[in-house]
Parts: C-alpha cells; sequence; structure tokens
C-alpha cells in the first residue's frame, strides 16, 4: 500500500507533537489502569463538541501512516459525522481509509461497537460526550472522583434496584455501567447494552472525551463485568425481529419510519455488517423492494 | 551511538513519533510482547528504544531523573537539546531512566493518590537484554499467560498489589522494548 500524501499546510494528523506527546502520556496511563480516567489537555478541534473531539484527538495520536481507518456513528459509515471525521483524517493524515470492519487497523465510533469481532492489530476509539458514570447521580467532581477513590459504588446500584423497583427490570438501555476489572466503575459511552459483552475484546478500546477532557482505556482480554443483580440479572437486549435487508437475527437493529401509516422496517445499525451479509446472498423481509 | 549532543534526533519527527508511540502503546497494552523502534541515535548508554521513549514521550513537561550511570554529561546534553525535559530527583519524576539497579530504591518513586493514580512515574528499565521467557505473566491484555525475562519478581509483585496505584514500566535493550503496567501480575517459573 503506498501512503497517501497529507496536506502539508497541516502537521500529521493535525495536531502539534507537543499535544500529541500530552495525549500519548494520558492514554498509557490509561492502559495501565483500566477504566479510570485520566485528565487530559483536551484542545480546541475544529469541529463542535459533542462531535466527537475526544475521539478525534486520540486517533490523531495514535494514527500512523501505515493505518487504515474506519469510522461509524451508531453503526453507520455513511453519515454526516462518520464521512468529516473520514475525510478530516484523509487530509490532514493522508491515511487509507476503509468501510470494512476485518480490514481497518484503527476504527473510531460514536455509540457503536462493530458486529464483527476485533482482535490483534485493531484499535477502537469511542467518542465520549459523559465520562463519569456516576455524574447523573452526583454533580460534583470533588465527590465522584472521591467515590471512585474509595471504590464507593453504592449509588449506582440504588439507581439500578429503583429502576427495578419502578419498571420491574433495569431500565438503562444505553451507557450501561461496566466495572473493570473488578475495581473502576466505567461509561462505556453511549453504547446500547446489547454492545456490552463486545467490550470484552481482543482489540485495544480507547475513549475520548473532549469536552469533558478525559481519557480512559481498556486493556485487550480485560474482565468487563455490567452491573447487575442476582436476581436481575444483566441481559442485553435488541429490537424482537430480524432485520429486513439481510435477514440477520443476532445482530442490533434500527428502527426506520417508512410512510405516514405506521409503516416501518428494522435494518442492521452495523451497515458494513449488513451490506457484508446481503453481497453473501443473505435477504430479508423487504429485500429487493424499494424499501427506501 | 555517538557522542555528538546536536544529532541522533527524529527525522522526521511526526511520523517516526507516530511510529515508535504505536509500538509503546501496542507494549503497554499487551504486556510482555516485544517491539522493535527506530529513529533514534544518543550517546552511550542509552539504547535506542530508551531513545526514541524519551523522544516520544517526553518534554519540557515532563521531569526526568536519571539514574547512575545515565546521569553523564553526554546524555544530560543529548537530553536537553532534543527533548528538553527538566532533570529532578526520583520523587519529583514522571518518567525515570536507568538500570534496574541504579534505579532502586524502587519506592522512591511517585505511585500517584488514591484520587488520582495516573500521577505516577513511568520507569525506563534499560536490560542486557530482553527475551520473552522466564516470568509468567497474567493480567489485563494478556489473552492466557506472557513471559518475560524480569530482573526480579518481588518489586513488581508488590507494585501490582498496591493496584490502581503504583509506578509503570518500559524495559528497553538496543532497539527493542516491552512493557509492564502496574495490573500485571509476575510470578517467577
Amino acid at each position: 500500500m503506498t501512503a497517501m500524501q497529507h496536506d502539508p499546510a497541516y502537521n500529521f494528523a493535525y495536531l502539534d507533537e507537543q499535544t500529541k506527546r500530552m495525549i500519548r502520556r494520558a492514554l498509557l496511563k490509561a492502559l495501565a489502569i483500566p477504566g479510570y480516567q485520566v485528565p487530559f489537555a483536551s484542545r480546541e478541534m475544529p469541529m463542535p463538541y459533542g462531535w466527537g473531539t475526544g475521539g478525534v484527538q486520540v486517533t490523531a495520536a495514535c494514527l500512523t501512516p501505515e493505518d487504515r481507518l474506519k469510522v461509524i456513528d451508531q453503526g453507520a459509515d455513511d453519515t454526516t459525522n462518520a464521512v468529516s471525521i473520514r475525510k478530516f483524517f484523509e487530509r490532514t493524515a493522508g491515511v487509507a481509509t476503509t468501510e470494512h470492519t476485518n480490514e481497518a487497523s484503527v476504527i473510531q465510533t460514536r455509540h457503536r461497537i462493530p458486529e464483527a469481532p476485533l482482535g490483534a492489530g485493531q484499535i477502537l476509539v469511542y467518542q465520549v460526550p459523559i465520562p463519569e458514570p456516576l455524574r447523573f447521580l452526583e454533580p460534583r467532581e470533588t465527590e465522584t472522583r472521591k467515590m471512585h477513590a474509595l471504590e464507593e459504588y453504592g449509588l449506582m446500584y440504588v439507581k439500578l434496584y429503583e429502576d427495578i423497583a419502578h419498571n420491574g427490570a433495569i431500565s438503562t438501555a444505553y451507557a450501561y455501567p461496566v466495572k473493570v476489572e473488578g475495581r473502576y466503575v466505567m461509561d462505556p459511552s453511549p453504547i446500547p447494552k446489547f454492545d456490552n459483552p463486545k467490550l470484552e475484546s481482543g482489540a485495544i478500546q480507547l475513549f475520548g472525551a473532549g469536552r469533558e477532557q478525559r481519557i480512559y482505556a481498556i486493556p485487550p482480554y480485560t474482565q468487563v463485568v455490567s452491573l447487575d443483580f442476582e436476581d436481575h440479572p444483566f441481559e442485553p437486549s435488541k429490537a424482537d425481529h430480524d432485520c429486513d435487508l439481510c435477514g440477520c437475527g443476532t445482530s442490533y437493529l434500527d428502527e426506520v419510519i417508512t410512510d405516514d401509516a405506521g409503516g416501518r422496517m428494522f435494518v442492521c445499525s452495523d451497515t458494513d455488517f449488513c451490506a457484508a451479509r446481503q453481497a453473501e446472498g443473505h435477504r430479508g423481509r423487504l429485500s429487493g423492494e424499494d424499501a427506501a | 551511538m555517538r557522542d555528538d549532543a546536536l544529532s541522533g534526533g527524529f527525522t522526521d519527527a511526526p511520523v517516526e513519533a507516530a511510529r515508535a508511540f504505536r509500538a509503546a502503546l501496542e507494549a503497554m497494552a499487551r504486556p510482555g510482547s516485544l517491539h522493535e523502534v527506530a529513529g533514534a541515535e544518543a550517546p552511550a548508554p542509552l539504547s535506542t528504544a530508551a531513545a526514541v521513549l524519551l523522544l516520544t514521550l517526553c518534554d519540557g513537561e515532563t521531569p526526568l531523573y536519571l539514574a547512575p550511570g545515565h546521569d553523564t554529561q553526554p546524555v544530560r546534553d543529548w537530553i536537553a537539546f532534543h527533548v528538553g525535559a527538566p532533570l529532578v530527583g526520583p520523587g519529583e519524576a514522571m518518567f525515570a531512566l536507568g538500570q534496574w539497579d541504579a534505579l532502586a530504591p524502587h519506592d522512591a518513586y511517585a505511585i500517584g493518590t488514591a484520587e488520582y493514580p495516573d500521577r505516577s512515574v513511568t520507569l525506563i528499565v534499560e536490560m542486557p537484554e530482553l527475551r520473552a521467557e522466564g516470568v509468567r505473566l497474567t493480567g489485563p491484555g494478556i489473552e492466557t499467560e506472557a513471559h518475560l525475562a524480569l530482573p526480579e519478581t518481588a518489586a513488581f509483585q508488590r507494585n501490582a498489589a498496591r493496584f490502581p496505584l503504583g509506578w509503570d514500566c518500559y524495559f528497553t535493550c538496543a532497539d527493542r522494548l516491552a512493557a509492564l503496567p502496574r495490573t500485571t501480575r509476575t510470578e517467577a517459573l
């Protein structure tokens, strides 16, 4: 593979070298303390907060010219956020890009983990809006920091218990809290809880929260347990349908409204996974029709 | 190895540092794995791998401790020109460089605080050789078990026992490096 050239008006991968060193030091400490949120001096990026500035900074610090980058937004390669971040790195780092999960060496993601299993040689970079799992229970940073230091997570269990008391089940469906290597409670970013079992992976998982200025990580083969109770065990859930395009019964689905008369369809959230299955000849309920 | 303080740095810093960091990242994420790095030549006794780590991770914001044996004038000059890290004692250092015995006592370094366990030193330990055999390693980043020839195990066991506090280590020899974060459990065979 011959590397493309990056736009010479920018330093390689946009950030200046001192910023990259600062982010790299934070990433290494994050790997050494799995699930702990390392503060870092997040920079202004040429996109608004909430568009993945944390993930972009982590990706920029990790990219080499030999990498092949994939960017997804809610599983899709072709949405605005994913397309603009992919173009950003094509221009500033000159890296090759792909939509195929198994070809990518670095994958930046917003709110999904790809369906295909990840492994050695792959880095998954998450865009994180609120990195602190206890933030909605305790707004003060000084207090949540003490709670992590003291491993005092009772409040989180009370929250999950109240869910059960009110609704009969834990109603948290995304950003479902996990405990990493038996120590730190961590927010896996707003991925659906369907994806939580995939947090135990052979790939390196890095999390960047730009506005909140935190970086955290899960090394490969690290124990990640979704919080639950013995009598209410954790259950990854999805829409009770098959994909209407590829017929897959085990993938995470998006519901798409198709008309004003209550018509709807369910399609794989992971566009690459769905396209690969259709290319293999799998068909769903609406295949062959004009579903759009 | 050279005694000239002005040469021996990266020729294309953004790209060479990026490749070096990926090796350092993979090493820290997969304890015990060996990685080759390139691009730096520093005065003896600095290995290529240790010089690459300094260029990739250290700058004017990272106080550095040079252990006896590495605290020589040519090394100080090279670091002053290429890295710019302030040289300090072991207690204030974010990075410490030297051979394992020269870095003693190993409890003199910052291990972080309960609220900020990341405020801890990273030791860069120069090794006479680096082999993926010997001490059994288990823990995060390791699927079943890994092996790495370590200078001892007692200090690493004590370090792992105080998780989430503790220091993290890089081991360097010639152009190769490996890492051992505080989470790794070590067991002499």
